[in-house]
């Protein structure tokens, strides 16, 4: 073969690995950028205001740890064909399956409350009154998720997704200093040295980077996509390009904040961005802006993530690609859990500050028990057959989720107790 | 009523049709899940513990 034929031949060859990728994509990238919710804008951006740049290097660790743990859901959602609600009810009885179902139930409908709390806040920063964004929000899930077709509703998230890279601009409008950011970021330290401060924005990271419904949700998007083995190959790589981008995002905020409001005590991700419009109006609205959509983002996952598991504990029809009249219960369960958990942030006096503090520890409570099922059904060679877990993926899993259980119990326990640790 | 009674028979059912883990108890297994049930009842117990005493202070 001449050149040019080796040339077309490859060509032809990768071009067929973009498309196949292209079709399988979507519940990696859709569960990682979906991480970086409500919650998670505002741990960044309080990491970039409190320590600058110092903590880059330690968000760059966090890319293995997210796609270590959620790969693993791609092989068991791929082989099994089941939820990890269901895989759970299975393989470990009913006890631990009703103990994982209601905990989620609890935990999604607590991290619901918060998306809700940051999106009417994103929207309040440009006038728009809280129970308008919350009518808004649900309107536009309803028009999402009725439309009948999973591959809509991926494109339609995956959209959302592209709005979430709105921190890049935002970055590169506040003129960082690349030499500040490699001297100060990507040299491993710690600022100040291991202060219970630290510490405890340490463990918010990584919480905000592991939470217990993206395990539920990435396998059961998987199996509602109807990704088979052979994709598996494909599904770890959209995980990983997803884990990737989740991050970057992450390190784009910290830079934002980090070089802007270096040294301001930050509360929230609205905070920041009212801080940031006194400073720069457009980086302080793409702020407001990224929060609203990171808090939609993480409303659909999350309402989701529930709706699925009930439909595959209880029996219903539960896939995104069947109409109203064919799955009743999954499209009720899904609004019941939307609308209850927008109304909260309406209520005069709620307890937001609480339902936080309670989202931190019943977290805690959930995902110890989910990874640990994780990682004993991704040993069931019965039912993995190849797709069981290796032994070098058993010692990095394992390292990997014994540190999360260990930092995610230390968060909990600090939130439950904040002098314990002074 | 009748809604009632409908939901704890689906409970009941799901029950029985996942009384018998089908994952193979090995020791491993054994020990992952003792662990974890000493975990949780830990935290629980820690939860308890914060809720009475926020109580007091109330």
């Amino acid at each position: 073969m001449d050149f040019f034929s080796v040339l077309y031949y490859q060509f032809k060859k990768v071009w067929k690995a973009v498309r196949l990728y292209l079709v399988i994509a979507g519940p990696g990238l859709v569960v990682m950028i979906a991480d970086n919710d409500a919650g998670g804008i505002t741990t960044y951006a309080a990491t970039g205001a409190k320590y600058g740049y110092h903590l880059i290097w330690f968000l760059l660790l966090l890319i293995p740890v997210a796609y270590y743990v959620q790969e693993m859901t791609v092989r068991l959602g791929a082989v099994t064909k089941r939820g990890h609600a269901e895989a759970i009810f299975e393989s470990f009885g009913a006890f631990w399956g009703w103990f994982s179902l209601l905990d989620l139930m609890i935990v999604d409908w607590l991290t619901l409350v918060t998306e809700f709390v940051g999106m009417t806040a994103a929207l309040g920063i440009f006038g728009v009154p809280a129970w308008l964004t919350v009518i808004i929000v649900v309107l536009l899930m309803s028009i999402i998720v009725l439309n009948g077709r999973y591959w809509t509703w991926e494109k339609i998230a995956l959209g959302f997704c592209l709005l979430n890279l709105i921190y890049i601009p935002a970055a590169f409008m506040v003129n960082p200093s690349l030499s500040d950011i490699a001297g100060q970021g990507l040299i491993p330290n710690l600022p100040g040295g291991l202060t219970n401060e630290l510490f405890f924005l340490l463990m918010a990271n990584i919480g905000t980077t592991i939470a217990p419904w993206m395990l539920f949700f990435q396998q059961s998007s998987v199996v509602d996509k109807g990704l088979q083995e052979k994709d598996i190959k494909m599904g770890k790589l959209d995980t990983f390009i997803g884990s990737i981008i989740t991050v970057s995002i992450a390190i784009f905020i910290v830079i934002v904040t980090g070089t802007l409001l270096h040294g301001t005590p930050i509360d929230d991700a609205a905070t920041a961005a009212k801080l940031l419009m006194k400073t720069n109006h457009y980086v302080g609205a793409f702020m407001a802006i990224g929060l609203f959509d990171a808090g939609l983002l993480g409303a659909i996952c999350i309402s989701l993530a529930s709706s699925w598991a009930f439909g595959e504990i209880f029996g219903w029809a539960h896939s995104l690609n069947t109409k109203v009249k064919e799955a009743p219960w999954f499209y009720i369960s899904f609004f019941f859990t939307l609308a209850t958990a927008g109304v909260v942030p309406l209520i005069p006096g709620a307890p937001l500050v609480l339902i936080t503090l309670f989202v931190q520890v019943i977290a805690v409570t959930l995902l110890p028990a989910a990874l640990v099922f994780l990682i004993l059904l991704l040993n069931d060679k019965k039912t993995m057959g190849e797709y069981a877990n290796t032994r070098l993926q058993n010692i990095v899993s394992t390292i990997i989720v014994v540190s999360i259980i260990i930092l995610s119990t230390l968060y909990g326990v600090s939130a439950l107790f904040p002098n314990l640790f002074q | 009523m009748r809604t009632i009674n409908q939901f704890i028979n689906k409970i009941r059912e799901i029950n029985q049709r996942y009384a018998k883990p089908k994952v193979e108890m090995s020791r491993a297994v054994k020990f992952s899940l003792a662990v974890l049930r000493i975990y949780l009842f830990l935290l629980v117990v820690l939860m308890v513990y914060k809720f009475i005493t926020v109580m007091n202070v109330l």
